[in-house]
């Protein structure tokens, strides 16, 4: 089985899809089916996914490549291909098995929505074109992908159409990546014109390996940047963040899926998955490309988890946190720690996509208020999503030991530190720790403690079909630790080529401490805060929010997102704007006159065209004519048909032959 | 009085010339085509003459053209007729002058 999934890799991604085509197909009422279809071709990915990982453990740095030919011009031909790598096959399985747990949500969340099939039907494509991203062989069929699965988005985001704000929003998400994956285009040709080779792994001729990263040569941190474009844009970082948060415009199970767990993964996994690109020419383990990386990447964590703060929409909150925690993995990968980051990125694909669909089951049972300002009390109603949810919280804040993401971050943390070019990524980070564990408080006291009020009083626990998927993605989150421990770091090794042995001595470090107390501050200074948060506390209202409470303008500032749209509304946009608009006006006043100052020319032609036509050569044609008509009356005269007439024409004829000729003898 | 050649060539432009005249002027499509007949019959004379004044009159071969042509001439008197006949059967007539649909 495991012999025979490498060499039908493809299949993975093609079930999905062929799911997707088959439920596309369907009349519109068939619920069932269309679900029962979806969650079959997840389960069937999820099976090959699980038996190609099975495959990669057989060998230490296993990599199984197929290769093949798209097709040729010339003597040049265009090759794609399929990539089974430990990257790819812990990707595989967590994209299919946090999808099944959202698909199964989604038949309870979804149920009664009149689109119900076509919900499924995006859900199924998306599935399987994130699949054929992380199995591609070549930058092109990533490409390819990424694009599918920026459609997905797009369609997924847009999905409540009727909404005038999420067709805006899906507008904005498809326009913002866009920008980023022309910087990804552009350095996928640049890095085709180096080495004229976009297979990652040929038998040694490959992009990423040694021949093929000689020929990229200098260039190779303009690619790299340019390829970091797209990543910036796919996994929201600054200063393409805008659109993820507003991307919380479509339904809840989506936002968990794209926004969360997997289609934000794309641009950590891509920069992962070219990341020999990044270090070409690594000078202590630091090259300018993987710099940007990192500044980009501190600012986005930090930048994202001041604005979660001051957020009330509790989906909006875990959006900026999706941001900030990608943000994280992006500074992971920039100090060198590629697994530190892709270990955070499998985390945290678990524990977000748990939050997301808590907070949907807190939404469905609130009956569609997102306003955590509103809700309250929700501990006692919903004890299964409470109870996993705080289990997501925890691993989010990274509350060391117990939850996967508490390792990994202290495994960020561990590689941060040791970054030979600066410090100053590490304190930034150690801030993100506080603040991520402050506003996670704040929403779990918001949403689940304190008394009820108004979008809480009649609330209810979800459905199984909603909770099941909950418990399971909760026991990810705690159980996927296991491999994670430095104890045991298997899951390193696994991704870094190396055996892994168990020391349970280097469980305790002296950074676990270190954490223990940094998230101890962000809960304490959330509890702090914001113990009484809903109530009416001395002066202030019951529906202020302390922060706003005490410090007005710093809370507006955050609340409106530091001002980014705005800003961008007053110069990319404005700019953009007014190009526009003076591309119309050039376009009506002069590009126009110019047009018909050549059509003007193009008349007079015309006119005199016509006057030679009719006076000159009309005339002498009709002349002609005139001619030959008469003489044709002249000669058909002559044609008397009485044959007589032409007998005696014949006499006379032959009369006047004789005497010519007698007269010349 | 012993004839010579131009007299054979007077008679055969006579009958030539009647011919001629008959074919010109009569109206009915027979006479015409006994006109032509009289116009092959002195081409046939002017045939034998030449050949009996010949430098060497051996017995066959002039007769033997004109025996040629008078059955040549046989065979088209009879495509004639025919067409004479079939032209009656449309038109009704054999005056000439009624059938002009050869005009152009």
């Amino acid at each position: 089985m495991s012999r025979w999934i490498i060499d039908h890799l493809w299949l993975i991604p093609a079930v999905p899809f062929a799911a997707s085509l088959v439920i596309l197909s369907l009349p519109n009422g068939r619920h069932k089916s269309a679900a029962l279809l979806a969650v079959a071709g997840q389960i069937a990915a999820l099976v090959m996914s699980f038996f190609a990982f099975l495959a990669t453990l057989q060998v230490s740095g296993f990599r199984a490549v197929q290769n093949f030919t798209w097709f040729t011009f010339g003597d040049h031909a265009l090759r794609l291909g399929w990539l089974l790598d430990p990257l790819a096959a812990v990707m595989l399985i967590m994209i299919t098995l946090v999808g099944l747990c959202i698909f199964v949500f989604s038949i309870g969340y979804m149920a009664g929505d009149k689109n119900f099939v076509r919900f499924f039907a995006y859900l199924s494509f998306f599935s399987g074109a994130m699949l054929g991203l992380v199995i591609s062989n070549s930058l092109l069929l990533l490409f390819i992908c990424w694009e599918l699965v920026g459609l997905a988005s797009y369609l997924l985001i847009g999905f409540w159409i009727e909404r005038p704000s999420a067709a805006a929003a899906a507008k904005k998400a498809f326009i913002t990546t866009r920008i980023g994956d022309l910087g990804f285009f552009l350095g996928l040709l640049w890095l085709y014109g180096r080495s004229g080779n976009l297979l990652f792994y040929d038998g040694g001729n490959g992009c990423l390996e040694s021949a093929g990263l000689a020929m990229l040569g200098a260039s190779a941190v303009s690619v790299a940047l340019l390829i970091f474009c797209g990543a910036v844009g796919k996994s929201g970082q600054f200063p393409l963040h805008v659109w993820l948060p507003d991307a919380m415009e479509g339904p809840t199970p989506v936002s968990a899926l794209i926004h969360a767990a997997t289609m934000v993964a794309a641009g950590v996994f891509l920069v992962a998955r070219v990341y020999p690109i990044f270090s070409l020419g690594a000078i202590d383990g630091v090259t300018s490309s993987l710099t940007v990386v990192v500044w980009i990447g501190v600012i986005t964590a930090l930048m994202a988890a001041l604005i979660a703060i001051a957020q009330a929409d509790i989906k909006r909150i875990l959006a900026y946190s999706t941001v900030s925690q990608l943000g994280l993995m992006m500074v992971s990968l920039g100090v060198g720690g590629v697994a530190a980051g892709m270990m955070h990125l499998l985390a945290h694909g678990f524990f977000k996509a748990l939050l997301f669909l808590g907070a949907g089951s807190v939404i469905h049972g609130c009956h569609g208020e997102q306003d955590i300002r509103k809700m309250g009390g929700l501990r006692r109603l919903m004890p299964v999503t409470f109870s996993t949810y705080a289990i997501g919280m925890m691993a989010l804040s990274g509350v060391p030991l117990f939850f996967s993401g508490g390792w990994t971050k202290e495994e960020i943390l561990h590689v941060t530190a040791d970054w030979p070019a600066s410090r100053l990524p590490y304190y930034f980070l150690l801030a993100g720790v506080v603040l991520t564990a402050l506003y996670m408080t704040r929403q779990i006291i918001y949403v689940f403690f304190g008394d009820r009020r108004a979008a809480s009083q009649h609330a209810h626990e979800s459905p199984r079909v909603m909770t099941m998927p909950l418990i399971v993605l909760a026991s990810c989150a705690i159980l996927f630790s296991v491999v994670l421990t430095p104890a045991w770091p298997w899951l390193h090794h696994y991704l870094t080529d190396e055996p892994a042995h168990f020391e349970f001595a280097r469980l305790i470090q002296p950074t676990l401490f270190l954490s223990l107390v940094l998230v101890g501050a962000g809960v304490a200074l959330g509890i702090g805060m914001y113990r009484k948060a809903g109530a009416q506390d001395r002066q202030r209202p019951a529906d202020t929010d302390p922060l706003e409470f005490a410090q007005p303008q710093l809370f507006r500032f955050l609340e409106n997102k530091m001002w980014i749209d705005e800003l961008y509304a007053r110069t990319v946009i404005a700019f953009s704007c007014l190009s526009a608009r003076l591309s119309d006006w050039m376009d009506r006043h002069f590009w126009d006159r110019l047009v018909r100052g050549f059509g003007a020319v193009g008349r007079l032609f015309g006119t005199f065209a016509t006057t030679v036509d009719e006076r000159g050569i009309n005339a002498g044609v009709d002349e002609t004519t005139v001619g030959t008509r008469g003489l044709g009356r002249l000669m058909s005269a002559a044609h008397s048909g009485q044959i007589q007439t032409y007998l005696g024409v014949i006499a006379i004829g032959v009369l006047a032959l004789l005497l010519f000729y007698a007269w010349l003898a | 009085m012993t004839p010579t050649l131009q007299v054979f060539l007077i008679v055969s432009a006579a009958l030539f010339s009647t011919g001629l005249l008959g074919a010109l002027s009569r109206r009915h499509a027979i006479f015409i085509l006994i006109g032509i007949e009289m116009m092959l019959a002195a081409a046939n004379l002017n045939f034998i003459a030449f050949w009996r004044f010949s430098p060497q009159s051996q017995p066959p071969t002039g007769v033997m053209i004109a025996i040629f042509s008078i059955a040549i001439a046989a065979a088209e008197a009879a495509v004639g007729l025919a067409l004479v006949i079939a032209v009656y059967r449309h038109y009704r007539t054999t005056n000439v002058d009624h059938l002009d649909q050869l005009k152009g």
